[in-house]
């Protein structure tokens, strides 16, 4: 049908090498972006607003120019094509759906402009697997923000792009549909097994859907990985607190025990920690400073005394200060005893009630799931961006 | 509600005066000023004009006029005027054309290409209004003069011979009409064009539309609305227009206007003159449906 039919199976993947984008008043929204994108994955770009991501995105359709560096797919070179020349397409924020042409004309349009002279049988086809055949004689403005959100899919994906760009797509839709159009867009995906690059700022609708997952902050990746990497080793603090919630706890490095897959000793408050060598994002010689952090769900506590489930790390003295029922589980802020708080979500077993506060606990964690970051990092970078 | 007894009910028929009969009269009231004026701006002046077609074409000032419902006024008006009414509906037709081409160059810059200079450039758009279109159009008639300097240089460069002359053509006509509407049009294109959202023309081309076939596309269609209105705010005025035959052309230009004109202020013929500008009212009017409908444009207004 198109190009990307007759396409090699393998080897076309889109890279991004020492991609920057400088603007003319000076503002660098992208720094120097290397990023390799494998052909038919799912692939997000997740960071709060500001960080260059739509910018990246639109480097790659063409709809901004490139300061430096260079974007390929396979052995093509495309970072200075014009964009109706790119085997890429997109998925607007807006949608940008043509208001004065139907449904099934918008869909059509890609297709029309190549040339394609019989555009029937393809249209009927996606706007059957998008759920719109009953729209097709539609205009936009009668649809719904999911219907209409469904077109501008069907208008990208009835072309076969070698990628399909995606600029928040779901951002303008209710939480509920959007919970919906999350698992319709991973069908879809699965079901033509096309490169899908998407950009949010919504970490959940990245973890839900993306297989890859690159957290991006002023300009630069920050961390490359799966959602489960990314969330249970986060390399730096902006991954810690914007991917989830953290606890980090400032220490030090008193020693290393063992090889590659030994233990960091840290000095934390007092209390000595070890920390797995690979969740350790520092460099691990004895004085180094670096933040110990912990997932609030990875914490456990137990009233003083009382014998802890999965003893690890372990702490006496801490005191509960709030503890909030939410159903699911309870999230305590326990204060500890140098003074700084800390998170804990006990999922609601029913072994135990909710502790009152001022309750006297033992806080313990498994060494496995604690991380180091390098304590150069702002401790609050990424809070409150999400 | 269902315990309502009818002791209880009063119908609002019994209490005279009641708000009920007071709200039914406010819609008659508000339209009230708009029905006056309508009144007095055009049913009356549309009665007088339309009785003074029907005068007997005998009449004179000295002996009275009387509506004699003498239709054959039309059939007179038409057969003797009919070459100026031609030639207005095809000057009319070119001054529109040309100023659709200019107009629309000017607010596709002005909507996308101006900037910060947008406001600037649409208060020189409507600049030449402060002066008036008397005076603009007399200007006209020294710059395309015999003597001018337009003429003298594409006499040099010979795309006008020695002895030819640019006043008291139709070029002059066409170009007087094309300059004196261009506002019109220019005003209505700007407005539609202005209100497209350029992510539109990104979507094109990010679906393989060239910046030409992104024009033609998605572009020219949902200009439409301003193009529709631009022309007839053009076409319709221009058809009717006599001062730029009169200052810019010949006898051989005249265009209905000037004969309208003529007839009722030298000849005194009110009756044909009567008769001729209801012919022109209904072209006008019939084209206007005729194009109206043609373009599709209750969905795009």
């Amino acid at each position: 049908m198109s190009s990307v039919a007759d396409a090699p199976a393998g080897g076309r993947d889109l890279c991004l090498t020492g991609l920057r984008k400088e603007y003319p008043n000076g503002f660098v929204a992208v720094q120097s972006l290397d990023l390799e994108i494998p052909r038919g994955s799912f692939f997000a770009l997740l960071g709060p607003s500001g960080c260059g991501k739509t910018t990246t995105l639109r480097m790659v359709a063409g709809l901004e120019t490139v300061t430096a560096g260079s974007i390929t797919i396979g052995d093509q070179d495309i970072t200075h094509e014009k964009p109706y020349r790119r085997p890429v397409n997109t998925v607007f924020q807006n949608y940008a759906l043509f208001p004065h042409l139907s449904i099934s004309e918008n869909v059509a349009f890609g297709m029309r402009r190549r040339g394609v002279k019989d555009v029937k049988g393809p249209v009927a086809d996606i706007l059957e697997l998008t759920e719109l055949t009953e729209q097709a004689n539609k205009r936009p403005a009668q649809l719904s923000g999911g219907q209409q959100q469904r077109v501008a899919l069907a208008r990208a994906l009835i072309n076969r792009p070698e990628v399909l760009l995606l600029d928040e797509p779901l951002g303008a839709l209710d939480l509920k549909l959007r919970r919906a159009m999350q698992l319709e867009l991973k069908r879809i995906q699965t079901e033509v097994g096309l490169t899908f690059v998407h950009v949010t700022h919504d970490q959940e609708e990245a973890m839900t859907m993306a297989d890859t997952i690159a957290v991006m902050n002023a300009g630069v990746i920050e961390q490359l990985g799966s959602p489960t990497e990314l969330y249970e080793n986060p390399a730096t603090t902006f991954v810690a607190n914007f991917l989830g919630q953290s606890n980090l706890i400032g220490g030090s490095v008193v020693g290393v025990e063992g090889g590659a897959d030994g233990q960091v000793k840290v000095d934390m408050e007092g209390t000595v920690v070890s920390i797995p060598v690979e969740r350790a994002h520092t460099a691990n010689t004895v004085g180094t400073k670096g933040w110990v952090g912990v997932r609030p769900e990875k914490v456990l506590i137990a009233p003083a005394g009382e014998p802890i489930d999965a003893p690890g790390n372990h702490m006496t003295g801490a005191v509960i200060v709030d503890s909030s029922f939410i159903g699911v589980s309870t999230q305590y802020v326990v204060r500890m005893p140098w003074g700084r708080e800390m998170l804990a979500f006990e999922q609601n077993t029913g072994a135990r009630g909710v502790l009152a506060p001022g309750t006297k606990v033992d806080v313990s964690w498994r060494p496995e799931f604690a991380f180091l970051l390098d304590s150069s990092q702002d401790i609050d970078a990424g809070l409150g961006e999400a | 509600m269902v315990a309502l007894t009818p002791e209880t009910d009063p119908t609002p028929d019994a209490v005279a005066g009641g708000p009920r009969q007071r709200r039914k009269l406010t819609g008659y009231w508000l339209i009230l000023p708009t029905a006056v004026w309508l009144g007095l701006f055009f049913v009356v002046p549309f009665y007088s004009l339309l009785a003074t077609s029907l005068f007997d074409p005998d009449g004179s000032v000295l002996t009275g006029y009387d509506v004699t419902y003498h239709f054959a006024n039309f059939g007179h008006a038409l057969s003797e005027y009919w070459q100026p009414m031609v030639r207005s509906l095809w000057y009319a037709a070119l001054a529109t054309a040309f100023c659709l081409v200019l107009g629309y160059v000017l607010a596709y810059a002005i909507a996308f290409r101006a900037g910060r200079w947008k406001n600037l450039m649409l208060v020189l758009v409507v600049a030449p209004f402060f002066t008036s279109f008397l005076i603009r159009t007399l200007s006209w008639k020294l710059i395309l003069g015999d003597n001018g300097w337009v003429v003298d240089a594409l006499q040099t460069v010979h795309i006008l011979g020695s002895d030819n002359r640019l006043l008291a053509t139709p070029i002059a006509v066409v170009a007087g009409l094309t300059y004196n509407f261009l506002p019109f049009m220019v005003l209505p294109l700007y407005a539609s064009l202005e209100k497209i959202d350029g992510r539109l023309i990104e979507a094109a081309s990010d679906l393989y539309a060239s910046p030409s076939r992104a024009f033609f596309k998605v572009t020219w269609p949902l200009s439409l609305p301003g193009v529709v209105g631009g022309t007839l705010l053009t076409f319709i005025p221009a058809t009717g227009d006599f001062i730029n035959a009169s200052l810019l052309g010949s006898p051989n230009q005249r265009m209905v206007g000037n004969v309208i004109q003529d007839l009722f202020t030298t000849t005194g013929d009110y009756a044909r003159a009567g008769a001729l500008s209801v012919i022109l009212m209904l072209i006008i009017l019939v084209l206007v449906l005729f194009y109206i409908r043609k373009a599709g444009t209750e969905e795009l207004l």
